[in-house]
């Protein structure tokens, strides 16, 4: 054969296998948000969990796995970009910064559950968090704070060079040159990561089980006061969330509509999760045409 | 015509060494206000090395020595207590590939006054007009001082980068190859615009191209395996070589 048909024949097989690809993720999303979109109403949404009745809700869990995406968010967002920055800009190429990359490294490829288990005896436990919010926000920073630390320093090291030394011949500082050169161009690479981060945190649950808790309270969603135990905000108090409330159900559910609640749940994850994935473009596109003024 | 010549800028026996390799063996030389300086040589002769040690951006390179004094304004630059950042406001450089920001226009060239506190719209208006006519581009771009800069052409960009140095009002200015990355007629552009700017400015030129060299510079330097071999005025250098090294440089003989 000559090159001209091996040529075709390697094309073919690639876009079958990357038609195979395709095929498998939309038959599991056809068959989530099938079996699952039937039972999502505003009432299913909204409303608590039963355990021993049909008709419960996911209005906890939902709001749940927000608030600890939220604090997981507000804590590891903050120490990425300053560890993901000092890496890329600042570390010297010598033993100590190869053994944190490969640290880093390590702390990624950790299954979610031994950092859930981790988590439940040094945040639970030893901290004496107990299942908590807090606890699981920690956890979920340990899961999460490597990916997202080599998504910042990732993205800016592929800002190229030649930027940094403009940015230094024009007289600005390192700092200043890092700050208001580097960064702003690494920002759309950046924000995707970040956003892709949450999407992965807002799915995990093995990371949760043991650190906050298998357990949904009914909250009052009258008082808004951090310190109330039934307060929505109270970041101590032991929190389901959506992921979690999923694989509870089908382990262990009672109720008689558990598989309905399972299938509607793991839709409304599966949407949420979709969205934070093309709510990543979107908005590092326009962050992108707004660094770069185009229109 | 008695020519004024005031020494803005000498450099006493600079050594720079890469690790153990010795990439400048002792550079002495001066440079006039007001003048284009042209340092030409073959590739590794160590031209570019020298021109980033006058703004010390050879600093950013690790396990790069350098002995020797540079003086600006008769400041030694390498004193200890040198303010590298407040130095190279002082003398800007422009680079082989142009590095605009993936801002637009506008922000490329107010980015250095921005960031040294000028905040007054008007102030920044006016300098965005005055560097964008000095670097010869006002015309082309002044429509569209709000799109990316990386619209424009390689040539256009280049001007931008110019620009975006001569707002910030530098006594100096270093070029390494501005033009090598351009097309002819951009790089004619280029000089013509360095010819307009040498009287306010001193601009140190680093180029490969010998009709560039001998087309806008007031003083030649030929650089050989890290040594300066001669330094003179360009017409010296390309007529009457003094040294054989430059004259076979100069013929094409090599290099």
């Amino acid at each position: 054969m000559n090159s001209k048909k091996w040529d075709k024949v390697a094309t073919g097989v690639l876009y079958f296998i990357a038609g195979i690809m395709i095929l498998i993720l939309a038959f599991l999303l056809i068959y989530i948000l099938v079996n699952g979109l039937p039972h999502v109403s505003w009432h299913f949404l909204t409303s608590s969990a039963k355990s021993f009745q049909s008709g419960g809700g996911i209005g906890v869990q939902l709001f749940n796995s927000f608030y600890l995406l939220f604090l997981a968010m507000l804590i590891s967002v903050p120490l990425s970009i300053g560890a993901g920055i000092y890496l890329s800009e600042y570390a010297r190429k010598n033993w100590l910064t190869s053994l944190i990359r490969s640290s880093i490294d390590i702390l990624s490829s950790l299954p979610s559950i031994v950092v859930g288990l981790f988590g439940f005896l040094v945040f639970s436990i030893q901290a004496g968090l107990g299942f908590s919010i807090l606890s699981g926000a920690l956890a979920l920073t340990v899961f999460n704070l490597p990916l997202l630390t080599r998504n910042v320093e990732e993205s800016l090291n592929t800002i190229s060079e030649s930027q940094r030394e403009a940015g230094l011949a024009l007289g600005l500082s390192k700092w200043e040159t890092v700050l208001r050169v580097v960064i702003p161009e690494a920002l759309p690479g950046i924000v995707t990561g970040m956003i892709l981060g949450a999407g992965r945190v807002f799915g995990e649950a093995a990371a949760l089980i043991y650190t906050a808790g298998q357990s949904a309270p009914p909250l009052d969603f009258a008082n808004w006061n951090p310190f109330y135990i039934a307060s929505p905000l109270n970041p101590l108090r032991p929190a389901e969330t959506l992921a979690v409330h999923i694989w509870k159900i089908n382990s262990e559910g009672i109720m008689p509509d558990a598989s309905q609640v399972s299938a509607g749940a793991s839709a409304v994850l599966i949407i949420a999760v979709l969205l934070f994935n093309f709510g990543a473009r979107y908005i590092s596109a326009r962050v992108y045409r707004r660094m770069t003024g185009g229109q | 015509m008695v020519e004024q010549t005031n020494k803005i800028i000498s450099s006493n026996d600079v050594h720079l060494f890469y690790g153990r390799n010795e990439a400048l063996k002792g550079i002495t030389m001066d440079f006039n206000e007001s003048e284009i300086t042209a340092l030409i040589g073959p590739s590794g002769c160590g031209k570019s090395t020298f021109l980033r040690t006058l703004n010390r951006m050879n600093d950013l390179i690790p396990n790069v020595t350098i002995t020797g004094t540079v003086k600006l304004h008769q400041q030694n630059i390498y004193a200890p207590d040198t303010d590298t950042v407040a130095l190279r406001k002082e003398i800007g450089m422009v680079f082989q590939q142009p590095n605009p920001f993936p801002f637009s226009i506008y922000e490329n060239v107010v980015y250095g006054l921005r960031l040294a506190g000028i905040r007054d719209r008007r102030q920044l208006d006016e300098a965005v007009e005055t560097s964008l006519q000095q670097a010869a581009i006002w015309d082309e771009v002044k429509d569209k001082l709000h799109e990316s800069a990386l619209s424009l052409s390689g040539g256009q960009q280049q001007r931008v980068c110019i620009a975006r140095v001569l707002a910030v009002k530098p006594d100096v200015i270093l070029l390494d190859e501005p033009t090598s990355a351009l097309d002819p007629i951009s790089s004619g552009q280029i000089e013509n615009m360095l010819l307009e700017l040498k009287d306010q400015y001193t601009i140190i030129l680093v180029t490969h191209n010998m009709q560039q060299a001998s087309r806008i510079s007031d003083k030649t330097a030929f650089f050989l395996q890290g040594h300066l071999i001669e330094y003179a005025d360009t017409k010296t250098i390309f007529l009457n070589p003094q040294q054989k090294e430059t004259e076979d440089y100069i013929t094409g003989r090599f290099g």
